[in-house]
C-alpha cells in the first residue's frame, strides 16, 4: 500500500507534554449453538454460507426470534463486569446499506442497553490497580464476512470483486464499552493490553466465548485521543479497528499516541476518523472518516418485544458466575506456593491459564512454571508472538516432563524437542521418535554401561591409556550391548576418553 | 355460472365432506372460472400467478384420502378440499412470490410462511397468488407493477387496496377464500368496496413468518372471504402461536365459529355496540352514512343497545400512520438491493461499485409510491427529526390506544364505515396521494392500537358496495365475529339474499376471457 511514512514522537517525549485519553469497544463473540435471531448453527471456519438459515440471508418475510442463552450470556457478562442490569430493555435497527449485512441494517442494542454502569479493576505489571469504568455492554449481531478479491490491499477499495460469507452473520455479540479513561499516563499502552487481556479472561471463564482473538471471537476497537497536561478538554480522538491480539492492542495505543503527539507538535488537527491497524508494520492508516453526526436512523426492531429480566433470573445466573479472577488468582498462588514477584510475573506473561492448565493435567507447580516462564516465553519472545499463539499447550508440557521423568530425555534435549514441536514437528514423542533424540545421549545411562565394559577389560583401558586410541572399540561390544544397540559410537569414545582423562 | 363456485367455502367443505363434490372438480371449476374473467382484455386480474397443476393435485390427495375413508379421512381438517388464493406478499415455495414488484420479478422463496404451512397441512388446494398494489403500498391495487385489479361490481373502478386481488378474486367467484394482509386497512376496505368479508385479527393472532414486511408493528395476516362463518374458519386455521414470529401471542384462538354460528340468529340483544363520533360524517359519502346508518337500526332492532362513544385523537391517526409505517418500510425494505436475491440492475453507465448497483436496482426496481414512502420514511427517521416525527407518531398510537380503551368500557364491540367512500374510478386518485391515503381513515386507528376489525357488506351506493367495520378489544375478535355474522344475517333478511347476488353477472363476453 502507497502511504506516506508518519511522522512520529519519540513515546516518552510524548508524554511529558500529552495525557492520553483512552476509550475500548470490545466485541465478544458468544459461543452460542445457534446464533442471535436465528437457529442456524453459530460454528466457525466451515464451507462458506452453509450455516445460514432464510433469516440470516435476510430473505423476504422473515423474523428475528431473540436466542435466549446469548440474552443469558450477556446478563453473566454484565454481571461479571459488575454492571447494573436492565429490567426491561429492547432492540434497535441501526440502518445502513452493506453488502455484509443482509438485511442492510444491523439489529442491536441502542439506547437500552441489557448491562451497564460497571467497573473492572486491572492489575498492571508492578501490581498497581487501575479501576476502568464500563459504560455499557449491548447485545447485537455480527455481519457476515467480506473477502475482497484482486486489487493489493485487501480492502474494498480497487478489489475486483469480494466475496461474502453469511455464515458469521449473525452470530450474537456482546460490545463491552468503557467509559473514557484518563490518568493512564505513560502506562496507557499497558493498560489497554491488560484490558483487553482481562476481558477475554473473563469471558473464558464464564465460558460464554471461545476467547480466540485470533479468530476474531474478541475484538477491540481502541480510542485514542491526547489532550495537553493540565487541559480540561479532551482531543479529537482517531478509533483504530479490530486490534486482534493483545500485543497489537498495546503497540496500537503506543503508535496513535506517538502520531498524535506529532501531529499535535506541527500545530495540525487530529482527523476525527477510523484507522487501520497494520500488523506487520505496527502502524496505523486513515480509514473513513467518523463524525458523530453518522445517521444510522435507529429505531425500536418492531419484530422483536422487550427482553425482560427478573430478580430470580438474574441471581440464577449470578449464581452460576465463576470465582472472579481477582480472588482467584489469589486463591491459585496460594495453591501454587508461588512467592508475589513468581506470581505477578507469571500473570503479567499471561500464562495463568496455562500454568493451571499445566498443573491439572498433572505436573508440579514449579514444573509448570519453569516451563511457561522459560523455554516458552523465550521461544515466544524470539518468534515474536503472543505465549498463547505457539502452539504448546499443558499435553506438550506434561507429555515433555514424562519423558524427562522417566529419563528417555533431559533437560537439554527437551528444549530442543520443544523448539520442533512449536516448529509444527509434532507432539515431544513424535518428535523425539522422529529426531531419535532418545536416551542414546543420555550419559548417566551410557555412562554405566561404559563403566561396567571398562571394569571387564583393564586390559583394553590400559591399552587405551597408552595411546592407541582404536582400542576403544573393543569396548564398544559390551556397551552396545548392554545399550540394545542404542548408544551413540561417538559418544561413547567421548566418554572413554574423557573419563579417561585424556584429551580427544 | 357453474354452481360449485357460488357455494360459500362453508358449504363446499360439507358438499365435499358428503362426497356430492369432489375437491378435484371445485378445484377445476375455480380454475375455469379464472380462465374466464380474469385474464381478458377487461379481466379482473385478481390473479398474478396460477396455480394449476398443484392445486390440482393437493385436490386429488383430498379426494383419495375421502375415498379411501377411515382414520386419515375423519382426521382432515374440514375445510381440507377447498379451494384458496393466496395474497402475493406471502411467501410460498413452488409458487413465485412478487409483491407486485418488478425487484422480485421471478423469485422464488425457499421457504413457506407460516400460514402457508398451516394451509398445506390443512390440505386447501392453492389455486395462486393474488394481485396487490405493489409490496401492500396502496389503497386501489393500481400501484402493482403488474397491472391494476379491476372490480367485479363495476371493470372501471378500483376494487380497493393493497389486497384488491383477493378480495376482486373472492368477490367474482374464482376463489372462496384468499389470505390477505392488513396495515392500514388493506384486508378492510378491498373487502368494503368488493362487498366481501375481510379481517384483521388482533395484532399478534395470526403469524407474520413469511409475509414480507411492509410496516412490522402494523401488518397482520388474515382471511378475506364471502361470509363471516368462513372467515372464523379460516382464521381459525391460520391463527395461533408461532415461535417463529416473537410478536405473536402465546395464546390459543379464540373460538370464532362458535362465535359467527351464535351471531348467524341475529339475535345482538344485551349487546352494546359503539358508534365512532369521529369515524363518520364529513368526508363520508351520503350513500355510505345511509347504509351505515340502516345498520345501526338493523341491529338496534334486533337487541343490540347503541351508545355513542368519543376518540378524540382519531384525527392525528392518519398523520401518525404516515409517520410510523414509512419509517418501518424504509428499514425493511431495504434488504431489497440486489445483492442476494431479486432483481439486480446494473448502472447504465460509469463503474460498477456496490452502492452504485444497489442504487440501480433500487431506482428501477421499485415504483413510485413505494420510492415515496421509502423517503418519507427515511427522512422521518433521520437524527434531528426522529423525535419529532417518529417519537411524536408513537406518542398519538399510545393516545389512540387510550381513546379505544376509554370506548370499550362503554361498548363492547364499535362500529364504523369500513371506508369513506364506494370504489372510486381506475385513476381517478393515482396522481394525488393524499386523497388516496384518506382511503383508509377509517380502518388505519385499529392498526395502530393492534386491535382486531372485520368489515361485513353493509347494502350499496349507487350500484356499488358499502362495507360496515366493527372493531373490537385486542384479543377480543371473537366479539368481531357475533356481530359481524349478526348483521349479516339481519341485512341478507332485508336483501332477501347475499350482496354478490347483486352483482352484474361476469362472463368472457364481458371481460374478454376464455369462454
Amino acid at each position: 500500500m502507497a502511504m506516506h511514512q508518519e511522522e512520529l514522537v519519540d513515546f516518552d517525549v510524548a508524554l511529558e507534554k500529552y495525557d492520553p485519553v483512552l476509550g475500548f469497544e470490545v466485541h465478544v463473540e458468544l459461543n452460542t449453538k445457534t446464533k442471535m435471531f436465528s437457529s442456524a448453527p453459530n460454528v466457525f471456519g466451515d464451507v462458506p454460507n452453509t450455516n445460514v438459515t432464510p433469516v440470516c440471508l435476510g430473505l423476504p418475510g422473515v423474523l428475528p426470534v431473540v436466542n435466549k442463552t446469548a440474552v443469558e450470556y450477556a446478563i453473566m457478562i454484565g454481571l461479571a463486569l459488575n454492571c447494573k442490569i436492565a429490567e426491561r430493555c429492547g432492540f434497535a435497527r441501526k440502518n445502513y446499506f452493506y453488502p455484509d449485512t443482509p438485511k442492510n441494517f444491523q439489529t442491536s442494542q441502542y439506547d437500552d442497553p441489557i448491562a451497564y454502569d460497571g467497573w473492572i479493576d486491572i492489575e498492571l505489571s508492578d501490581g498497581e490497580v487501575f479501576r476502568v469504568e464500563i459504560e455499557r455492554a449491548h447485545m447485537e449481531e455480527d455481519a457476515g464476512k467480506l473477502t475482497h478479491m484482486g486489487g493489493s490491499t485487501g480492502r474494498i477499495q480497487g478489489a475486483d470483486y469480494s466475496l461474502v460469507d453469511y455464515n458469521r452473520s449473525g452470530v450474537p455479540l456482546v460490545e463491552i464499552v468503557t467509559k473514557t479513561i484518563e490518568g493512564a499516563g505513560k502506562r496507557a499502552p499497558e493498560l489497554a493490553k491488560a484490558y483487553v487481556a482481562a476481558i477475554r479472561e473473563i469471558v473464558k471463564a464464564l465460558d460464554v466465548s471461545d476467547a480466540k482473538m485470533e479468530r476474531g471471537n474478541v475484538r477491540c476497537d481502541a480510542n485514542v485521543s491526547l489532550m495537553l497536561k493540565g487541559a480540561e478538554k479532551f482531543g479529537t480522538r482517531t478509533e483504530t479497528k479490530n486490534v486482534n491480539s493483545l500485543r497489537a492492542v498495546e503497540h496500537a495505543v503506543r503508535f496513535e499516541i506517538e502520531r498524535h503527539a506529532a501531529v499535535l507538535n506541527s500545530g495540525e488537527a487530529i482527523v476525527q476518523e477510523t484507522r487501520h491497524w497494520h500488523e506487520d508494520t505496527r502502524t496505523t492508516t486513515s480509514g473513513r472518516p467518523k463524525s458523530d453526526a453518522d445517521d444510522y436512523r435507529y429505531f425500536p426492531e418492531p419484530d422483536l418485544v422487550p427482553v425482560v429480566t427478573t430478580v430470580e433470573w438474574i441471581e440464577e445466573l449470578r449464581s452460576r458466575l465463576p470465582e472472579p479472577p481477582a480472588e482467584r488468582r489469589k486463591r491459585l498462588q496460594a495453591d501454587w506456593g508461588y512467592s508475589d514477584a513468581e506470581f505477578r510475573d507469571v500473570v503479567n506473561a499471561g500464562v495463568t491459564e496455562q500454568i493451571e492448565e499445566t498443573i491439572a493435567a498433572g505436573t508440579t507447580a514449579a514444573v509448570a512454571r519453569k516451563w511457561w516462564m522459560g523455554e516458552i516465553a523465550r521461544l515466544a519472545k524470539n518468534a515474536d508472538k503472543d505465549v498463547a499463539d505457539l502452539g504448546v499447550t499443558s499435553a506438550t508440557i506434561v507429555e515433555l516432563n514424562s519423558l524427562i521423568e522417566s529419563k528417555k530425555i533431559n533437560d537439554k534435549i527437551a528444549r530442543q524437542v520443544l523448539e520442533f514441536v512449536v516448529a509444527g514437528e509434532g507432539t515431544p514423542s513424535e518428535v523425539v521418535e522422529k529426531r531419535s533424540l532418545a536416551v542414546v545421549n543420555d550419559d548417566s545411562a551410557l555412562g554405566a554401561a561404559i563403566d561396567a565394559a571398562m571394569e571387564a577389560m583393564p586390559d583394553v583401558v590400559a591399552k587405551v591409556k597408552g595411546g592407541k586410541l582404536q582400542a576403544i572399540g573393543a569396548l564398544m561390544g559390551p556397551v552396545m550391548k548392554a545399550t540394545r544397540g542404542q548408544a551413540d559410537a561417538g559418544r561413547v569414545r567421548e566418554l572413554v576418553l574423557q573419563k579417561l582423562g585424556i584429551e580427544g | 355460472m357453474n354452481q360449485i363456485i357460488q357455494l360459500s367455502a362453508t358449504e363446499l367443505a360439507a358438499k365435499l365432506r358428503a362426497g356430492e363434490i369432489t375437491s378435484v372438480a371445485a378445484v377445476q371449476a375455480h380454475l375455469d372460472r379464472i380462465a374466464e374473467v380474469d385474464g381478458g382484455e377487461r379481466g379482473i386480474h385478481a390473479f398474478l400467478h396460477v396455480n394449476t397443476e398443484e392445486a390440482l393435485a393437493v385436490a386429488a390427495e383430498v379426494d383419495a384420502i375421502r375415498a379411501a375413508g377411515g382414520t386419515d379421512a375423519q382426521a382432515l381438517h374440514p375445510f381440507a378440499g377447498v379451494p384458496i388464493a393466496i395474497k402475493d406478499l406471502i411467501v410460498t415455495k413452488g409458487q413465485p412470490t412478487t409483491a407486485a414488484s418488478k425487484m422480485l420479478e421471478g423469485w422464488m422463496s425457499p421457504y413457506d410462511a407460516t400460514v402457508i404451512e398451516k394451509i398445506r397441512a390443512a390440505k386447501l388446494p392453492m389455486l395462486g397468488k393474488t394481485n396487490l398494489d405493489e409490496f401492500a403500498m396502496g389503497s386501489s391495487t393500481e400501484h402493482s407493477a403488474y397491472g391494476p385489479t379491476r372490480n367485479p361490481w363495476d371493470l372501471d373502478r378500483i376494487p380497493g387496496g393493497s389486497g384488491g386481488g383477493s378480495a376482486a378474486a373472492v368477490a367474482a367467484f374464482e376463489a372462496p377464500l384468499a389470505l390477505g394482509t392488513d396495515t392500514g386497512g388493506s384486508i378492510r376496505q378491498p373487502g368494503a368496496v368488493t362487498g366481501t368479508v375481510g379481517v384483521k385479527p388482533t395484532y399478534g393472532g395470526v403469524s407474520r413468518y413469511g409475509a414480507i414486511a411492509m410496516a412490522s408493528s402494523l401488518d397482520q395476516i388474515g382471511p378475506v372471504t364471502r361470509t363471516v362463518l368462513d372467515s372464523a374458519y379460516l382464521h381459525e386455521l391460520i391463527g395461533g402461536h408461532d415461535a417463529a414470529d416473537s410478536t405473536s401471542l402465546n395464546e390459543p384462538v379464540p373460538a370464532l365459529i362458535a362465535a359467527a354460528e351464535q351471531g348467524a340468529s341475529g339475535d345482538m340483544t344485551g349487546v352494546r355496540v359503539g358508534v365512532i363520533k369521529e369515524l363518520q360524517g364529513e368526508g363520508y359519502e351520503a350513500g355510505v352514512q345511509e347504509r351505515f346508518d340502516e345498520s345501526l337500526e338493523a341491529l338496534r332492532a334486533a337487541g343490540a343497545e347503541i351508545v355513542e362513544v368519543s376518540c378524540p385523537n382519531f384525527k392525528y391517526a392518519l398523520g401518525a400512520y404516515y409517520l410510523i409505517m414509512p419509517s418501518e418500510v424504509s428499514s425493511n425494505l431495504a434488504k431489497f438491493d440486489g445483492v442476494r436475491f431479486g432483481t439486480r440492475v446494473l448502472p447504465a453507465e460509469g463503474p460498477l461499485t456496490i452502492e452504485r448497483v444497489m442504487g440501480a436496482t433500487r431506482a428501477a426496481g421499485f415504483g413510485d409510491e413505494v420510492k415515496r414512502r421509502i423517503i418519507l420514511g427515511t427522512y422521518a427517521l433521520s437524527a434531528g427529526y426522529y423525535d419529532a416525527y417518529y417519537g411524536s407518531a408513537q406518542k398519538v398510537r399510545t393516545l389512540i390506544q387510550r381513546d379505544f380503551d376509554a370506548a370499550f368500557e362503554q361498548a363492547d364491540v364499535l362500529i364504523s364505515p369500513t371506508s369513506p367512500t364506494v370504489a372510486f374510478e381506475l385513476g381517478s386518485k393515482t396522481d394525488d396521494p393524499l386523497a388516496m391515503y384518506l382511503n383508509d381513515v377509517a380502518t388505519i386507528p385499529a392498526n395502530m392500537a393492534g386491535i382486531p376489525g372485520i368489515t361485513v357488506p353493509g347494502g350499496l351506493s349507487e350500484g356499488l358496495p358499502v362495507g360496515i367495520q366493527f372493531l373490537a378489544p385486542a384479543r377480543e375478535d371473537a366479539r368481531l365475529y357475533r356481530a359481524g355474522a349478526a348483521l349479516e344475517k339481519l341485512l341478507e333478511d332485508k336483501w332477501g339474499g347475499r350482496l354478490l347476488d347483486q352483482a352484474p353477472e361476469l362472463s368472457a363476453a364481458t371481460t374478454g376471457g376464455v369462454a
